[in-house]
């Protein structure tokens, strides 16, 4: 790099922005990062934004919960509240829930910022969710990028254990009584179950200790878990280049998009003052938490209607969908002599288990079934994978039952309906909603498929109708461009792959197994239209030749 | 059918589709030629947006005020009310959503509007080389094989033992994050204190109840006498003891045989937690005579002895045996005959020892 050895001109910047480069280059050699980086190429779309809204709700938690941390006391030692909300006054409460009244009413810009932290929490785990349906609908899981779907996946867990261990922080009625519902499903795991509940809670719930032990989770352990996993997952981001969308000019070979600088930085820098605008304009006008209208905890009495926060949802349902008794069975019962919970036990982690096994395991099942070994850097339009997109849906829709399950005594109240009956067709959909979802989804994407063929074979219509010279009437359709029409002819529909002899000349049964799952997962399938189609497509009829002419005389008008 | 390869270089053998190859495809048009923004042509347009951009910087500069402003001049003295609170935060809120989206959207119009928007095209290199990737198999496998950890058994088998054996003690020194369980969830502050009876007093002021004040259709939210004097563990105590009391009509209640002593003129004290998850089971349907979980909606039926007649709970709420003493107060004659609360892998075996 000196140009000492030689009489030649060593390099010299011209410019101060240049200088400060060269001065900085020197003496730590970024270099050769900077080339790497400086111009990197990255695709954009919409869709690509979730992510990094979920990025950039962290960043806004990271700053609006430092802020909170130099206000609340995580003690739960018993005052009288003193502060300026007169409703409270000497009410009997933990240090934890005044310090949060505190922060709320004392504090200037203090309800702000709680306000900003719950709010961006809210936003970090929907973001993280949508990012993650979007990975999944456009296949970006696929190879290469399977580890860094699983690095998501753990994030997302992480997402929902630092949501919750806030929540519970102000020890207020509403999250008390959270802590309370999380205390009883503790306490229906086999053998260790009660240990597990007095080692978390310091003895009897709710005991002393729970607050003080959750803050350390929540702002030390859970945030640099957090921050790790973000790490790896946008260094796997940059090792493997960004996905695309399908499109001309976009193949497996190439990364297509605006070079980082300027253009790609200043939109997602630009788009994280955004995120943090509309956090803010949330906080400004939306009450989120009023931890005053609950009161502290106290084991006796709880308020109707309570919800936990969003993302608890789905167990918060799944627990109330499960009967405790059906005819005379039952779920609590007693095996040599100890007590099996399986009203709790089964809601609280089949689903959640479920959900998050295949989650896990998706990239690897549909590897196993399709045998595609290929990297895919080119994304699936979610309508050209039917199959895939169906079981995201069907999953989704799952869901979606034991979410709205949560909120069944408001469904009730607001709807006018017997809660009874909300809770018996919510457990028919958590059975049928699926399967239902499966089927719909998959003839939709069918039919979207059907009519991408339709138009790149026929064009698109006009709505012009014409009348012929003897009398019939068409409506013109105007071909399309080749560029658009290769995004609807672009992409590839694979056909089921039959059983195949092992290196022995076996057909194995798990081999027979994969062969009928590959049959059930492309059986249906609309294939691409081909050239010879189209030509045929134009030869048929004397409809093109009109059209056709129709094309030269608007032309020449 | 069968593995073929459909010939693309980019793929080592396997094969996904198979027949994809023989169809003929589309060819790839390339990138769409690039169109010129109104500002890339014309340079009045170009100069709007510049002068947009600086608009919405300028937006952002009176965010700040605004924050600062309010920050400043709204003082949360003694006499600030709620209002002023709310009106604070709106401010201080609105401020910093200027502030933030001025910056933000000026950036991005800055972006979209005058940046250069050429879509460029980089190739895709390979994660790593084919040299690299036997390379790196080779070198794991030579460093495995150095080790002679295959070879000998002995060392391999020792050492995933002591391995495994290794994190016990970080697991056993979280043995002091809580006292072991023992009996503790079998027994409330209801039992008797040195042969004296607990009085039912009233959540949370702790007044004793007379019979008399307990009209039919009424219910009561009862505490253990005492509770409110704990200096250590009010709300742990609290958490098992608290109970619902309410007066029917006696002819309205199944007794079950043993019970025939646990009630007073129809007045009746069951456990108010949850049998389900543990959420105080605070809704009491005074027409139906049920009681009802706000959590997950457990329905129990206090005519039955708060049998489960719908909902996720599976047992029925534990019932306070009760009478009255002399002066009249409703008393509890003994503990609760069972554990109350969520179930757990112990308390079958605690139910036992209570009726031992």
């Amino acid at each position: 790099m000196s140009a000492s050895s030689t009489a030649e001109v060593p390099f010299a910047p011209k410019t101060k922005v240049g200088r400060i480069t060269d001065f900085v280059d020197e003496r730590v050699g970024g270099s050769g990062i900077l080339r790497e980086f400086g111009r990197k190429v990255f695709p954009d779309h919409w869709s690509f934004m979730f992510g990094e809204v979920a990025l950039y709700s962290f960043v806004i938690l990271l700053m609006s919960g430092t802020f909170l941390t130099f206000f609340f006391d995580p003690s739960m030692a018993e005052t009288h509240y003193s502060g300026s909300y007169t409703p409270l006054t000497n009410v009997e409460m933990s240090v934890a829930y005044s310090s949060s009244l505190n922060i709320s009413f004392d504090i200037r810009g203090g309800l702000f910022f709680r306000q900003v932290h719950h709010w961006a929490a809210l936003l970090f785990v929907a973001s993280l969710g949508v990012h993650m349906l979007r990975v999944f609908f456009t296949g970006a899981f696929r190879k290469p990028r399977e580890m860094n779907w699983v690095v998501g996946g753990v994030l997302l867990i992480l997402a929902m254990a630092e949501g919750f261990t806030g929540y519970s922080l102000p020890d207020d009625l509403l999250s008390g009584n959270g802590l309370r519902i999380i205390d009883g499903v503790i306490k229906s795991i086999p053998v260790i179950g009660t240990y597990i509940s007095f080692f978390l809670f310091g003895g009897e719930f709710p005991g002393t200790a729970i607050i003080g032990r959750l803050y350390v989770l929540h702002i030390l352990l859970v945030p640099a878990m957090i921050l790790l996993m973000i790490v790896i997952h946008l260094f796997m981001v940059v090792v493997h280049k960004h996905t695309q969308y399908p499109g001309p000019g976009r193949n497996d070979g190439n990364v297509v998009g605006y070079p980082l600088g300027p253009v790609y930085a200043a939109k997602a820098g630009g788009f994280f003052f955004i995120v943090f605008g509309v956090v803010a304009l949330m906080a400004a006008m939306f009450t989120i938490n009023p931890i005053w209208n609950y009161g502290p905890y106290d084991p006796s009495p709880v308020s109707a209607g309570t919800q936990p926060d969003w993302y608890i949802g789905f167990v918060d349902g799944a627990l109330r969908l499960m009967p405790g008794v059906v005819n005379d069975f039952h779920f609590e019962y007693i095996i040599f002599g100890h007590v099996l919970t399986l009203n709790v036990l089964l809601p609280a982690l089949v689903p959640a288990g479920i959900i998050f096994t295949v989650l896990f395991m998706y990239p690897w099942i549909e590897r196993w079934i399709t045998k595609d070994n290929r990297e895919h850097h080119v994304l699936d339009r979610p309508r050209n994978a039917p199959t895939r997109t169906a079981i995201g849906v069907a999953g989704f829709t799952w869901y979606c039952v034991m979410w709205a399950a949560a909120g069944s005594d408001l469904i009730a109240t607001h709807f006018h309906v017997a809660l009874n009956d909300v809770t018996y067709w919510l457990r028919t959909l958590f059975f049928l909603g699926p399967i239902i979802a499966f089927m719909v989804a998959k003839r939709v994407a069918l039919a979207l498929q059907r009519k991408d063929r339709e138009i790149a074979l026929h064009g698109r219509e006009t709505g012009r109708i014409v009348r012929l010279p003897h009398g019939e009437f068409i409506e013109v359709h105007a071909p399309l461009d080749d560029y658009k029409h290769y995004k609807l002819v672009g992409f590839e529909s694979p056909v089921p792959l039959p059983a195949e002899p092992n290196e022995h000349g076996v057909v194995t049964p798990k081999e027979k197994r994969r062969a009928a799952l590959s049959k059930w997962f492309f059986e249906d399938r609309v294939a691409p239209a081909t050239p010879a189609e189209l030509e045929a497509a134009h030869g048929h009829g004397h409809h093109e030749a009109i059209e056709s002419g129709e094309e030269h005389k608007s032309l020449s008008h | 059918m069968g593995n073929h390869s459909d010939g693309s270089p980019n793929h080592s053998g396997t094969v996904a589709t198979a027949g994809q190859n023989v169809v003929e495809k589309f060819q790839d048009p390339g990138l769409p030629p690039h169109r010129l923004r109104l500002a890339d042509t014309d340079p009045r347009a170009a100069k709007r947006a510049e002068r947009q951009v600086a608009i919405l910087f300028g937006i952002s500069v009176v965010g700040t005020v605004i924050f600062l402003v309010s920050y400043f001049a709204i003082d949360l003295g003694q006499d600030s009310t709620i209002a002023t609170i709310r009106t604070q935060n709106l401010l201080l809120g609105l401020g910093t959503a200027f502030a933030m989206l001025g910056i933000g959207t000026g950036i991005v119009h800055w972006a979209k509007a005058l940046m250069p928007d050429h879509e460029v095209s980089e190739e895709r290199h390979a994660i790593r080389t084919e040299e690299d990737r036997q390379a790196a198999v080779r070198i794991v496998e030579d460093i495995v094989e150095e080790t002679g950890i295959k070879r000998r058994p002995l060392i391999r088998n020792t050492l995933l033992g002591a391995v495994a054996l290794a994190p016990l003690p970080a697991l056993a020194v979280f043995g002091d994050l809580g006292p072991r369980p023992d009996d503790k969830l079998a027994h409330t502050m209801w039992a008797p204190q040195d042969g004296k009876l607990k009085r039912l007093t009233r959540d949370p002021d702790g007044t004793p109840i007379k019979a008399s004040d307990v009209t039919i259709g009424s219910a009561f939210h009862v505490i253990p006498e005492g509770l409110n004097e704990l200096q250590e563990g009010k709300l742990s105590a609290k958490a098992k003891a608290v109970v619902l009391l309410m007066r029917l009509n006696p002819d309205d209640l199944t007794i079950s045989k043993g019970r025939e002593n646990w009630s007073y003129n129809g007045i009746v004290a069951y456990s108010k937690i949850c049998t389900h998850v543990g959420c105080p089971v605070a809704l009491y349907e005074q027409q139906t005579h049920h009681l009802l979980c706000p959590c997950h909606q457990s329905t129990f039926d206090l005519t039955k002895e708060c049998k489960v007649v719908f909902g996720p709970a599976s047992r029925p709420l534990p019932q306070l045996p009760i009478a009255v003493d002399a002066e009249g107060y409703l008393v509890a004659t003994s503990d609760f005959k069972e554990p109350v609360g969520p179930s757990y892998w112990e308390r079958d075996e605690h139910e036992r020892l209570i009726n031992s």
